[in-house]
């Protein structure tokens, strides 16, 4: 970093405490924005993972919410009353990390060879294969809990610090949801470090180079298997670890929360920001997930003063929103808002 | 022996309605090599079009064939409609794009169309009014109602009709050619658009058709009814290899009667109690209890199974050339 001008560490100054902040201006309206803003976290580091496989490697992969899945319930049965068992959230979470990664290459061996849109929709037969496994594997042993789910989930705690509860310190009130939103926001920062190293570096140029076009790259001596491979498993780790924190934040867990409809929307986030470009896929799933609670807030009482009645719930219209993102998207910026530098010159055929 | 005459029927029936469904994908993959996700979208919008008719003729007393049919009427052109326009505006201006752009804007046609459905319709479940008189037959052994036999034939009638239209008028010529080379088939003088939005459209009656057996069969309809049924139906047509219009039609009865087959028989099959060598060590097994690992309630996994099956072992499915790897 030798040699960056001042002005850049202060612009980075000014946005880390501007993010210092904003939990305590989020409380300030209401702790309902927190839980909001957590989960809009959450989904930046979802729509990070998938953006390995997705923008990175050129794999679509739509069935990426079962590793979700995976880590979330490898959290829930190892820290719940369901099983007993009360591990630490430090040594769950890279279990279930490691746990989702294994069904990453589980996923991804046997698809290797498939191309792009026959691998989404393999993906996706993928995640509601898991999604039926979690749905019923009550009988004959009880494993899931089956559709009702996983209750009284713990909340992390370390360090005499317990995530679930409210503390005061030099005079400020840390609720929950403030505690995990810092905790999130380091995994985050953790996250989009290790993306950035990825992407300059020789994994991250050899899956440019898989995606750009894969006979080439394996003449080119890059062994495409193990690469791709380490795409899906890396990504799906991700994915795990994402599912763990959001097991902890939630208390509570059930199949429902892992429908194929979420695995679209973090294609939605990653497709709306630019697939391959860090700022972009970030900046997608901010916007996606933060739009619709907006309109959540404006559009339904808007209704009942026009209306004197919700004629369209929010819900719907979010769908809406996703479908449409997704449509026009590609028809008038095929790159994403923040498109990567590679992609806007393969979609548009100019030279960047 | 009676379970597998009976699942067999079943099995069948339910084939056949993704084999007519199978043949919306099969057709438009063929021709421009798209996988039209929102294909079970339509197919939902048919059987709905077609369910709220069907509830508004019912109390009129007219016979319930007349009933289905004004229903079928009327959803086929809501739908031939549907398919016409998310070609022309998802489709069409992507068709020199790369491959997964289209994918994308079809996934988000399928999530415009279901919950448009669902502004439309709500969240509530259709019934099918109680207006036809099911009568069963006994065929060694196993019963098939009048609503399987009808759903099978008009399945069968459908199959028939679209493999006259492929391979005996100038239409069906046109598709073919335009299969093969859509270049050279412009050269020809074929007017590719017309021949790629006619494929669309004839898939989507198809499916309208489908949609309205299918929700009879079953007795209900629903806004999210589209997605599972068009993944076992594409899932169908990659068995039978996707683009090849037989396969598609094989493909659907086949994965019909392994789903139908599997549930029957994957819960006695998955009973450790009948091990001996595992009997003796499970509690539940006593007293002639069970210990079932997976029951009729994984059905819905066999479609996938095959499907990723399929593309494992042979790509270009039973039929079909082989494309699944084709760059």
């Amino acid at each position: 970093m030798k040699g960056t001008p001042a002005r850049v560490w202060l612009g980075i100054g000014l946005v880390a405490l501007a993010l210092l902040a904003l939990p305590f201006a989020f409380a300030y309206v209401g702790t309902a924005w927190v839980r909001i803003a957590n989960f809009a976290i959450l989904y930046v580091l979802l729509a990070l993972g998938l953006n390995i496989v997705v923008g990175f490697a050129g794999l679509l992969d739509l069935g990426y919410i079962a590793f979700y899945a995976v880590g979330a319930y490898v959290y829930a049965l190892l820290a719940s009353p369901h099983f007993n068992l009360h591990l630490p959230f430090w040594i769950i979470l890279p279990i279930g990390a490691a746990v989702a990664a294994l069904f990453g290459v589980l996923l991804g061996a046997p698809t290797l060879k498939l191309r792009g849109d026959y691998l989404a929709i393999v993906t996706l037969g993928f995640g509601e294969i898991i999604r039926i496994f979690l749905n019923n594997l009550s009988r004959p042993v009880n494993i899931t809990n089956g559709p009702q789910g996983i209750a009284r989930i713990d909340p992390f705690s370390a360090v005499g610090i317990n995530f679930g509860a409210t503390d005061s310190f030099l005079g400020l009130t840390f609720s929950g949801p403030i505690k995990y939103y810092y905790l999130l926001l380091a995994a985050t920062i953790a996250v989009i470090v290790v993306n950035i190293r990825l992407q300059n570096s020789r994994i991250g140029r050899a899956w440019e180079a898989i995606r750009e076009d894969e006979v080439a790259a394996r003449s080119m001596g890059i062994n495409t298997t193990s690469l791709k491979l380490l795409a899906f498993a890396m990504g799906a780790s991700f994915g795990g670890l994402a599912g763990g924190m959001f097991s902890a934040i939630q208390g509570f867990i059930s199949p429902e929360s892992f429908v194929l409809v979420e695995s679209i929307m973090v294609v939605a986030m990653v497709v709306l920001g630019g697939m391959g470009n860090i700022r972009g896929v970030i900046l997608g799933a901010l916007l996606l997930s933060f739009v619709p609670e907006i309109l959540r807030w404006t559009v339904a009482p808007l209704q009942e003063a026009l209306f004197g009645r919700q004629l369209i719930e929010p819900e719907v219209i979010r769908m809406l929103i996703f479908g449409l993102a997704l449509v026009l998207v590609m028809l008038f910026r095929p790159a994403g808002l923040l498109p990567s530098a590679v992609r806007k010159r393969e979609l548009t055929g100019q030279p960047a | 022996m009676d379970t597998f005459l009976q699942q067999l029927v079943n099995g069948l029936t339910a084939g056949s309605v993704y084999a007519v469904v199978a043949l919306g994908y099969t057709m438009v993959y063929g021709i421009i090599q798209l996988i039209n996700f929102a294909h079970g979208e339509v197919v939902m919008i048919g059987a709905m079009v077609a369910f709220t008719i069907i509830n508004l003729l019912a109390p009129a007393g007219m016979p319930p064939l007349a009933v289905v049919l004004l229903g079928t009427a009327a959803a086929i052109p809501v739908c031939m409609l549907v398919g016409y326009s998310m070609e022309r505006l998802a489709y069409r201006p992507l068709r020199r794009a790369p491959r997964l752009a289209p994918l994308i804007t079809a996934i988000g046609v399928s999530i415009i169309l279901q919950h448009l459905a669902m502004l439309v319709w709500s969240r509530n479940i259709l019934a099918f009014p109680q207006i036809i008189k099911i009568r069963s037959f006994e065929f060694l052994g196993a019963t098939i109602s009048n609503v399987q036999i009808f759903i099978i034939a008009a399945c069968l009638a459908m199959m028939g009709g679209l493999a006259l239209l492929v391979y005996r008028t100038r239409l069906g010529t046109a598709m073919r050619a335009t299969a093969q080379n859509p270049q050279v088939a412009g050269l020809m003088g074929i007017d590719v658009n017309r021949v790629i939005a006619a494929t669309f459209i004839i898939g989507a009656a198809l499916g309208a058709v489908a949609g309205v057996l299918y929700g009879t069969y079953y007795g209900i309809a629903q806004y999210t009814m589209g997605s599972i049924l068009g993944l076992k139906a594409f899932s169908a047509a990659v068995l039978g290899g996707i683009g090849n219009i037989p396969g598609a039609m094989l493909g659907g009865v086949l994965l019909g009667l392994v789903e139908a087959l599997g549930a029957g028989y994957i819960g006695d099959l998955t009973d450790l109690c009948q091990y001996r060598w595992l009997a003796g060590s499970i509690e539940a097994c006593r007293d002639d209890g069970n210990f079932v690992l997976f029951g009729s309630n994984y059905q819905d996994v066999f479609a996938f199974l095959v499907l990723i099956l399929v593309l494992v072992f042979r790509p270009q499915g039973l039929l079909g050339e082989r494309v699944g790897d084709r760059a």
